[in-house]
């Protein structure tokens, strides 16, 4: 199976690579979104809370454009019914299009994070980096497993690209409040401060469950 | 199964059961210290409150009921429990705020993690019946909203509890009081009320699967008498789950 | 003794919600034969097709295909069948080499098999340019170089000759066509041509057969009258 996905994998990341699409267009919003943050709270640097809600969020939507053409390979060209003849385990798919969305959020942070800090974030970043990435991978890997099931929940629907933000960001709520809880500290403005790894235990425990979820429930949503 | 039997009598009861709680609520708990009269409205808030998580959580076993098996009786059931909870999660709410409003003086609190988790909760569901409507084929319907079912069961759990750790609590949690800390003439008449809204949740559910019930065994009857190549007025898009013939006359 | 069937069908339908759109079918098709499936637009044959792929599954009847009972051991039918339907399933910004690689990794075939297909189709020299670049008979030449690049032994095509010049049919006959040697199940909208070939000739009107037998055994307006 993880044979399967990885070369569903290399494929997707192959294609993205070609049209260049979705991850430039992630990044971009991310910036432009810190940019609209600077005018709409008027603010010249945030820390703390605010810091660590304005980039939480900003991640947030932003993986919601990821998430919207997850599967757009697979629907406009060539079709689930490539994958769907072959004989391999379909959850294949989950596991590698959970993979590429990962990886997407990952290049996406490594220009988004930056800029955040040079934008609008008060504090400096250097001490805080290394809890920071730990933060970020976990809350991308539950961001990558709800997006993948929402994803391949909507494709099938009509109205496939408004009903993904109207379901994912519930389920994504206990994500938000670890992530957003855990990076507080960090921004804090008379610098870094401890982080409070309770948070991490719940984006953990949220990302083991929904991975599991999403595992199990998975094979039913592409079958016909 | 039919749906139709014993209705009366469940009615009977409930209406019973409903006055009762009324009458109690009005004459016989306490007023609170307090909040005087309108910390009331916590007999009506607190039971909507289990009921419809319970309506949400069988919504997703009857979802994997229906995964497991097929038979599509499971999936009218899924639907009918969920969309009940949604409007006593709508309950929940507006008894939640009316709550606030005259206990804090906002229409709204941050600071109540079982209303701010009902909140998320509920806008999670309104996305249900759109979900199913927007499928047209009705298997494909009825099994991506069982998968959507399911996962959103298992998250209201998950959501209260993370929501619960995310708020900080400035005073005692008034609005949810476990039974074991109320004094014995509110317990009893919290009993009471709670068994009325239970009652009430699986009259209105029976209620409804009756009612779906006969029009699809008035369609499946009408489909034999025109003959099957005939073609019905089409039944159209529809976000409720539609039994096929066999199914309805199974019951 | 009568060997096993390689696709056999016994009252198979399956419906749409309220509509049919397949209702009783019934067929044995011995294994080296081709079925031509024959009826308007609507009919049912994709829906056929598809069911004999794997990716629908039958609502009523039993289906068996290579001996296998659909939809309960399809697993270990897919390796084994082969669809061309409409789409080419293929990734338009890929080459048609990448595209044909994924593909072998899918079904577990060598990469040496995937340079065969490509000069089997004609199509070695334009293979590393993108899909999206190619001419409609092109990606037809590289759909069917997908379809068969696992070697089927059983072969479902949905009018297979479309968009393809006479020269690119005649080249791609021993790999689709009778030459092939493999059991085939062919949708047409040109009866002529289909019968032709055909070792059995289902017709399909409204999802109901109108008629299943050898071509030899066909009431002439039989096949006329489908298309009224």
């Amino acid at each position: 199976m993880l044979r399967t996905a990885a070369a569903i994998l290399r494929k997707d990341l192959l294609v993205e690579l070609r049209a260049k699409e979705s991850v430039p267009a992630m990044a971009l919003f991310s910036i432009t979104t810190f940019v609209v943050f600077h005018f709409g709270l008027r603010r010249v640097g945030v820390s703390g809370d605010l810091a660590s809600g304005v980039l939480w969020v900003t991640l947030l939507f932003a993986a919601m454009l990821g998430v919207n053409r997850l599967f757009l390979p697979e629907r406009d060209q060539g079709g689930f019914d490539a994958f769907l003849l072959a004989p391999v385990d379909r959850t294949a798919m989950l596991v590698a299009k959970a993979a590429g969305l990962f990886a997407y959020l990952c290049l996406v942070e490594v220009v988004a994070v930056p800029a955040y800090a040079l934008f609008l974030l008060q504090p400096p970043l250097g001490q805080a980096l290394p809890e920071l990435i730990g933060i970020l991978a976990l809350a991308n890997a539950g961001l990558a497993i709800v997006g993948t099931f929402v994803s391949a929940l909507a494709v099938q629907t009509r109205i496939r690209d408004l009903i993904v933000p109207l379901i994912a960001l519930p389920l994504l709520v206990p994500a938000l409040i670890g992530a957003a809880r855990s990076t507080a500290p960090l921004f804090a403005s008379g610098g870094a401060e401890a982080m409070d790894g309770t948070w991490l235990v719940v984006l953990a425990l949220y990302d083991l469950t929904f991975g599991l979820l999403a595992y199990a429930v998975f094979d039913f949503l592409l079958e016909d | 199964m039919t749906y139709g039997k014993g209705l009366r009598g469940l009615s009977l009861a409930t209406v019973a059961i409903l006055t009762a709680a009324f009458a109690l609520v009005f004459f016989y708990a306490p007023n609170d210290a307090d909040q005087g009269f309108v910390q009331k409205i916590f007999y009506v808030h607190v039971p909507m409150g289990i009921v419809a998580l319970c309506g949400f959580v069988a919504g997703g076993i009857f979802a994997i009921q229906y995964l497991r098996t097929g038979d599509r009786r499971h999936d009218l059931r899924s639907y009918v429990a969920i969309h009940l909870s949604l409007v006593l999660a709508v309950g929940v709410l507006v008894t939640g705020s009316i709550w606030a409003r005259a206990s804090w003086g906002h229409w709204w609190v941050w600071d109540e993690p079982v209303l701010v988790s009902f909140l998320v909760v509920f806008l999670l569901y309104a996305c249900y019946q759109p979900l199913r409507f927007s499928i047209e084929d009705p298997e494909k319907q009825a099994r991506y909203a069982s998968v959507f079912a399911i996962v959103a069961g298992a998250f209201v759990p998950m959501n209260f509890v993370a929501v619960r750790l995310a708020e900080q609590f400035t005073h005692p949690r008034v609005l949810g009081t476990t039974g074991g800390s109320l004094p014995g003439s509110m317990r009893l008449t919290f009993l009471v009320a709670l068994v009325g809204m239970v009652l009430l949740f699986v009259t209105l559910w029976k209620y409804e699967m009756a009612a779906k019930n006969a029009s699809f065994q008035l369609r499946a009857l009408r489909r034999r008498l025109t003959g099957e190549d005939e073609d019905l007025v089409p039944a159209g898009r529809s976000a409720a789950p539609r039994l096929t013939q066999s199914a309805a006359a199974a019951d | 003794m009568a060997a096993t069937p390689a696709i056999e069908l016994r009252g198979v339908g399956r419906r749409y919600g309220e509509r049919v759109a397949l209702r009783d079918v019934t067929l044995a098709l011995g294994a080296g034969a081709t079925l031509v499936v024959l009826g308007p637009n609507g009919a049912g044959k994709s829906t056929l097709l598809r069911i004999l792929a794997t990716l629908l599954r039958p609502h009523a009847g039993t289906c068996r295909v290579l001996d296998a009972e659909l939809p309960r051991e399809g697993h270990a039918v897919r390796g084994r069948v082969g669809l061309l339907g409409h789409d080419p399933l293929l990734y338009r910004d890929l080459s048609g080499r990448e595209n044909l690689r994924y593909q072998a990794r899918l079904f577990g075939v060598g990469r040496d098999r995937v340079e065969a297909a490509l000069d089997a189709v004609g199509m070695a020299r334009r293979a590393d340019e993108p899909v999206r670049l190619l001419s409609r008979g092109m990606v037809q030449r590289l759909a069917v170089a997908r379809a068969t690049l696992h070697e089927p032994e059983v072969l479902l095509l949905d009018e297979p000759r479309a968009n393809l010049d006479p020269g690119a049919a005649a080249l791609l006959e021993p790999l689709v066509g009778r030459g092939s040697g493999r059991t085939r199940v062919v949708t047409s909208h040109d009866p002529a041509g289909g019968l032709a070939e055909a070792d059995l000739a289902l017709g399909l009107r409204g999802g109901r057969p109108a008629f299943c037998a050898p071509p030899a055994e066909l009431d002439p307006d039989a096949v006329a009258a489908l298309y009224r």
